[in-house]
């Protein structure tokens, strides 16, 4: 079987505009697979590619040397098999949420009525029926993320790409989107790749979980199958042995590269 | 008798504050007529300065005189031929200048060489003192409205250019990002992301605009014409009218404040989706 989304030897070098003998590997020669209706988290300490990774899986960044196939086809331009969460806000603030929901439709030519009443019908699943007319900055942050969820789920993309979307919002909200997503998931188990610096978040949510190395130069270091059972609530999954276990050995892993990340963002600052 | 605490809340009272600053406002209104007739009225005071008690008057005109000429223009009708003139002249500098502003302003700040190209003269142009142009638009276009409203016209264009130009490269590059993602083309992006994002920069700069529009229409009417408030106010100086140039002056002044409330109303009616300091609503 074809994989969803395979990204070979992927190296991203940034040049500095001022000098160009300045660069920046962000990401070097690293390889990622994801399988049809998996769900792969890509965990790193903070500044480490993770990033520049999706992006490139979006299409949104041209890697430096590598390939990027989807569903076996070589990637030219922009992922449109792909829906992508972003960590910042992406919402259009001119547009109340409805609208926000249902431009992607709208991108696509969709009849206005016909949108409408997909949109409600998503913004209901996101538990957000009633706040139609809300503009962005009258939401919470956890509901703008809310919003952001249905905008992207409403066009049905077959890999959805997500940037440590629930690393703003507080535990308590956190963990009711995340169970909101595994539900939404599991509806019809689209591949997903999320990125996080949540180890718990990454085992929880995930059927894979890669750990990306301090960067410069980051590259995946370990790959962990988490074979917890599924329907999942995060919330009492955190307290299973299997789960305790498997968490104690990713961190092993994970611990010197976070301790260099940190050593390297304190010698910058 | 009163007692302290009262003493107390008659001083309260008084200390301005957010119900009686209306009050104030129309007391310094009447305090500066007030003073404005003590100091030119030719009985009332004895000359301080000049040495003929009918000089001051000339001068600095008098207020009840002002506000008589006023109330002719508005009880015979005659001002409303100019005033409507006047803003004729400012909505169509207006409008032009913004349309031309949106427009060069995006198509600049979407075309990186072309703005590099044009960067020096768009400069050069703002810099200029541009009401040195009246004489070359009454040279084009003749001394009906068509000239005043290119003077406007030229004020209007680089306050919203900049705007637009500014609001284009300002639009957070998540949400295009996202739009991209959502599968929009670059002309919807233009349309649905640019377009509002810049909008939003030509709103705050509306009042400006449009008080703008409004010096292009008067200045270039004064400069010379056959209609308007500018052409009032300058044939009763060629008269040494100094009342009438007054009454002009305030009759401008109303009209301008009229003007900004419109905008404002009109700002407030288009932005609902801008967070105003001091709104608490959230659910």
């Amino acid at each position: 079987m074809t994989p969803a989304l395979s990204l070979t030897n992927i190296t991203c070098t940034f040049v500095s505009r001022q000098d160009r003998d300045q660069r920046y590997t962000a990401v070097r020669d690293t390889t990622l697979v994801v399988g049809e209706g998996e769900f792969v988290s890509v965990v790193g300490p903070t500044g480490c590619g993770k990033t520049t990774l999706l992006n490139v899986a979006a299409g949104l960044l041209e890697p430096s040397a590598g390939s990027v196939e989807v569903f076996g086809r070589r990637l030219v331009g922009l992922n449109r098999s792909a829906g992508y969460l972003f960590q910042a806000e992406a919402l259009m603030p001119w547009r109340n949420a409805l609208d926000n929901v249902i431009a992607g439709l709208e991108f696509r030519g969709m009849q206005r009525h016909v949108a409408i009443e997909r949109g409600a019908g998503w913004l209901r699943r996101v538990g957000l029926s009633g706040f139609e007319d809300r503009y962005p900055h009258q939401l919470s942050g956890g509901m703008r993320k809310r919003v952001s969820l249905a905008q992207t789920l409403i066009l049905d993309p077959q890999i959805l790409l997500m940037d440590e979307p629930f690393s703003a919002l507080d535990v308590q909200t956190r963990q009711l989107m995340e169970n909101e997503l595994l539900e939404l998931w599991s509806a019809d188990r689209k591949s997903v790749i999320f990125i996080t610096h949540d180890l718990e978040e990454a085992i929880s949510l995930s059927d894979r979980v890669v750990v990306l190395s301090a960067g410069p130069g980051a590259r995946p270091i370990g790959e962990f199958v988490i074979d917890l059972p599924r329907p999942r609530d995060v919330s009492e999954i955190r307290l299973t042995p299997r789960f305790i276990e498997l968490h104690g050995r990713i961190w092993h892993a994970m611990k010197e590269e976070v301790l260099k990340g940190y050593a390297q963002q304190q010698r910058q600052g | 008798m009163l007692s302290n605490s009262d003493k107390g809340s008659f001083w309260a009272m008084l200390a301005p504050n957010a119900r009686n600053v209306r009050a104030y406002q129309v007391l310094v209104l009447v305090c500066f007529f007030a003073l404005w007739y003590a100091l030119t009225s030719p009985t009332l005071l004895p000359p301080i300065y000049f040495d003929d008690p009918n000089k001051a008057a000339f001068f600095f005109g008098e207020p009840q005189k002002v506000f008589a000429r006023a109330w002719d223009w508005f009880a015979s009708g005659e001002i409303y031929r100019h005033l409507w003139v006047t803003l004729i002249e400012t909505l169509l500098a207006f409008a032009m200048g913004t349309l031309f502003g949106i427009a060069i302003g995006i198509w600049l700040a979407l075309s990186p060489s072309a703005s590099s190209i044009f960067d020096p003269y768009i400069k050069g142009l703002n810099a200029m003192p541009r009401i040195i142009l009246a004489p070359i638009f009454f040279l084009w276009f003749g001394l009906g409205i068509a000239s005043k409203v290119a003077l406007g016209v030229t004020l209007v264009f680089f306050i919203v250019f900049f705007n637009v130009y500014q609001g284009v490269r300002e639009v957070s590059p998540v949400v295009l990002a996202n739009g991209r993602m959502l599968g929009a083309t670059p002309r919807q992006l233009l349309r649905y992301v640019y377009l509002p994002s810049a909008m939003s920069w030509v709103f705050a700069s509306l009042h400006n605009s449009v008080g703008l529009a409004f010096v292009g229409a008067v200045v270039g009417e004064y400069l010379g014409s056959a209609e308007g408030v500018g052409y009032l106010i300058h044939q009763a100086e060629g008269v040494f009218d100094i009342n009438t140039v007054f009454a002009g002056i305030l009759v401008l002044t109303v009209f301008a404040l009229l003007l900004d409330a419109l905008v404002e109303f009109i700002e407030r009616r288009l932005m609902v989706w801008q967070p105003r300091s001091g709104e608490t609503e959230r659910i």
